[in-house]
């Protein structure tokens, strides 16, 4: 059953990558991220990240890609139909990079069939921690013990990502 | 489970990729990046079935390096906009050779 789902999400999820990739309209790409980034949160779940998969909808498909729509409808793209596909020498090229780079990823993933079999270390350490503070704090004990000092750096990135952004999108006013 | 996921993060990955390369939208382009980091992501979560928690706390810190990401980006490109009046790749020829 949850093998099911899974491979339901995962064709859901690659074929909304292809729609990205080669949809005209830079909305429709969007929409196509979201049903990508949708089942991605749905496979989060069966791996049993069930507060990454609340953030990866709330904060991905919630903030992030209504950013990119607030861009694309404040630059008036929304009806840009226009193919924009490289052809030529850069597409024979840029095929070759991805063969090479799928090659490479078949050849690494070859053995791992055994992986499940090893998983159950750190599989069994999650659920403990689930179980034992439930979704959320399984994730919030190590992120602000360990992992703290990362945790407020993360906070000064916003702050300069914030600033940043407002000083290069503002009209120069002079 | 794990391994279903390892390759299904890899073939986003290089679809990514591949929109990264083909694409002239620079917006799409952008959108393929952040697909890229999904896969990464998906590759963490998969990972942290194996080795405990910290896959999933540094799927934390990448959704939020990536949002930053995106707020830059997102207002280097209605810069370039206001500029250029396009956001086709092909016309930033500036540091080009």
């Amino acid at each position: 059953m949850i093998d099911i789902f899974f491979y339901v999400m995962a064709a859901v999820a690659i074929g909304g990558a292809f729609g990205v990739v080669v949809s005209k309209s830079p909305v429709a790409s969007l929409l196509f991220m979201v049903v990508t980034l949708a089942s991605l949160a749905g496979i989060f779940v069966l791996l049993e990240a069930h507060f990454l998969a609340a953030v990866q909808v709330i904060v991905y498909a919630g903030a992030i890609m209504v950013l990119f729509l607030f861009t694309i409808m404040l630059l008036n793209l929304g009806h840009e139909y226009v193919k924009d596909l490289k052809g030529g020498i850069f597409a024979i090229l840029s095929f070759g990079v991805i063969g090479a780079m799928a090659g490479l990823l078949a050849r690494q993933f070859q053995g791992a069939g055994a992986l499940d079999a090893v998983g159950a270390r750190g599989g069994a350490e999650i659920d403990a921690a689930i179980q034992q503070y439930g979704a959320v704090g399984a994730v919030a004990r190590p992120l602000f013990t360990t992992y703290v000092v990362p945790f407020e750096i993360t906070g000064i990135l916003l702050l300069v990502a914030i600033v940043g952004a407002l000083v290069l999108a503002k009209k120069r006013v002079s | 489970m794990i391994t279903q996921s390892l390759i299904l993060s890899a073939f986003l990955f290089v679809i990514g990729t591949l929109g990264v390369l083909i694409r002239r939208n620079a917006i799409i382009m952008f959108l393929c990046i952040e697909l890229q980091l999904n896969a990464a992501n998906l590759a963490f979560v998969a990972l942290s079935r194996l080795w405990g928690m910290e896959g999933q706390i540094f799927v934390f810190f990448v959704m939020t390096v990536a949002a930053a990401e995106a707020a830059v980006g997102l207002a280097i490109i209605i810069s370039i906009f206001r500029h250029y009046e396009t956001v086709n790749v092909d016309n930033f020829n500036l540091l080009k050779w």
